[in-house]
């Protein structure tokens, strides 16, 4: 008789914990298997016709930005933090290069020279690349270390903040 | 010398059969790149499929088959072009999911703490129907069994008040 008595609250047990389970975790965080991967190598013709690619970038960290003209506010919040740490960064070794995904090419044109980018820009035909680094949306910052592997993913825009501790980091390690 | 005319004779049909089986296994690798060529229906229907279970990354709850995004569209003709190049469903599969997670999978792998959403549903139809037995086992016993002893005092109250508002 007693173990009936105890059969609702023993069988309630484990719908609370998957509960708290599912409670716990965070819906929308969906972590990238390729953190602290190999980077896939990849190939951009940037809007000045000039060829890009990882392979040819070995030894240098990279900032990888996704970004699109249609992607406001976001794109356009980052825009000159991007622009503004490649300048204070290039002499110490960074490299910064923009994709520009899913978008028209008069408005990225637009875009860059809205900002005034003067690092490497170039379309994603087909979403490649985009597809090739699981992107989800824009905008997405890769940060690539100098053995060509992801060290972080970053979702949205970018602060200042993290930009810094982020390229310190890459840039601190050989 | 016919010692050696077997071994010679044994030699030839070795090397006869070997170029037969070469020759037949040439063609059975070709056929099915012969088949694919002739048929792009099928190529579609191999795309869709394969599709159909990988998850459109930006949308809710579509697969990249069904969904009318950009990106989808552009993972269909990835899809597409990974099938041209010979890939098996598993290795496009495999190629999704090594850059989105289990997420690009529509169905979650039936395998450790994803077990429970295969397994849960059955589990809460196993009991439920287990209580359903259980109480209409109940709702038979107590028709089978009649209704409880009324207490006559009781019956003798309702009986007097239902003829004092019949009177009134």
């Amino acid at each position: 008789m007693t173990w009936k008595k105890l059969l609702i609250p023993l069988a309630s047990v484990p719908v609370i914990l998957l509960l708290a389970y599912g409670f716990w975790t965070d819906p929308k965080a969906i972590p990238s298997p390729l953190v602290q991967k190999a980077a896939p190598d990849f190939r951009l013709a940037d809007f000045d016709g000039k060829e890009l690619s990882l392979a040819g970038l070995k030894g240098t960290p990279v900032v990888l930005n996704f970004w699109a003209s249609w992607c406001y506010p976001a794109c356009y919040d980052e825009a000159p933090l991007l622009e503004s740490t490649w300048r204070k960064f290039k002499d110490q070794g960074l490299m910064v290069v923009g994709v520009d995904i899913q978008d028209k090419e008069p408005n990225a044109r637009e875009f860059i020279k809205r900002f005034n980018f003067t690092f490497p820009n170039g379309p994603d035909p087909g979403s490649k690349v985009s597809i090739d680094y699981g992107v989800y949306g824009v905008p997405e910052t890769f940060f690539i270390d100098r053995q060509g592997r992801i060290a972080y993913k970053h979702v949205g825009a970018l602060s200042p903040a993290l930009m810094e501790e982020q390229v310190q980091a890459l840039l601190k390690g050989r | 010398m016919n010692r050696h005319a077997p071994r010679a004779r044994n030699r030839a049909g070795v090397w006869a059969t070997g170029f037969l089986a070469t020759g037949l296994l040439g063609l059975a690798c070709l056929l099915p790149g012969f088949a694919r060529a002739a048929a792009p229906a099928d190529l579609e229907d191999r795309v869709r499929e394969i599709a159909s279970e990988i998850r459109c990354v930006v949308c809710q709850n579509l697969s990249v088959a069904d969904s009318p995004s950009d990106l989808a569209k552009e993972m269909r003709s990835l899809v597409r072009e990974l099938v041209q190049q010979g890939k098996s469903p598993k290795e496009i599969q495999d190629y999704f999911v090594s850059r989105y997670g289990e997420f690009a999978l529509l169905s979650p792998p039936k395998r450790g703490f994803n077990l429970l959403v295969w397994v849960l549903p059955f589990l809460a139809i196993g009991v439920g129907a287990w209580v359903v037995y259980l109480v209409v086992r109940r709702w038979t016993e107590s028709s089978v069994t009649g209704r409880p002893p009324v207490d006559p005092a009781y019956a003798e109250r309702v009986r007097r008040e239902l003829e004092e508002r019949e009177g009134h």
